[in-house]
């Protein structure tokens, strides 16, 4: 998978978007996210999957501390894809 | 009929009973010694005849793989009721209670989560609705 696979799926978008909102979050507190803020309602399985997708390509990091695995998001390698088609330069 | 007990799964039952009747604020209803453990159960204070809570051993080896499988996905075991979620929050992070889950406005209900130190996640829950 690349980073445009990986953004290719609105709920992996919706995952991006909640990290972006706060980061370090649990699976079950993004899938809490998921159904209150845009009722979606996949399983916990399937959203999990969505991270390891995520995280595949390196826009999710997460992390282990203690007894809990917390996700994060990383925006680099977004860089990708400006790096392929430059922005204007007024642009940003 | 009534709910007379429910039952969570405790790594270490006295660090079990410190929690829930130090930081959480329940009172013990029932501990009595059988052998190896205890049957030991906390309710709140509030309501002395309400449903207690049993702080229930993980002798059996299905537990431990199945609260740390919750634990890992940030999934509460258990569900309290309280009136204000951010103040309890404060108050509690500020007693070193850890939180996996701050408050979060969930439609009708606001909610957070916490570490109870012996292998459960526990949501606090505000109704608003």
């Amino acid at each position: 998978m690349d980073v445009y696979q990986a953004l290719a799926d609105s709920t992996r978008r919706l995952l991006l978007d909640e990290l972006s909102q706060r980061d370090e979050q649990t699976l079950f507190e993004l899938c809490s996210r998921l159904a209150v803020h845009h009722a979606v309602t996949s399983t916990r399985q399937a959203v999990s999957q969505h991270l390891a997708a995520l995280e595949s390509v390196g826009l999710v990091r997460s992390e282990r501390r203690g007894r809990h695995k917390f996700h994060s998001i990383d925006t680099t390698p977004l860089a990708a894809i400006t790096d392929r088609w430059p922005l204007p330069e007024d642009v940003r | 009929m009534r709910l007379q007990t429910v039952s969570i799964f405790v790594d270490d039952q006295q660090r079990a009973v410190d929690f829930y009747t130090g930081p959480l604020g329940f009172t013990v209803a029932a501990d009595v010694p059988l052998g190896e453990h205890r049957w030991l159960t906390v309710v709140d204070p509030q309501k002395p005849d309400g449903t207690q809570l049993c702080l229930e051993p993980k002798a059996h080896p299905a537990v431990p793989p199945f609260t740390s499988a919750l634990a890992a996905d940030g999934i509460p075991y258990l569900v309290l009721g309280v009136d204000d979620v951010a103040a309890e929050h404060e108050r509690l992070q500020a007693a070193g209670v850890v939180f996996t889950q701050p408050p979060l406005e969930m439609g009708p209900v606001i909610t957070a989560v916490l570490d109870d130190t012996v292998g459960n996640l526990v949501q606090l829950a505000q109704f608003t609705g």
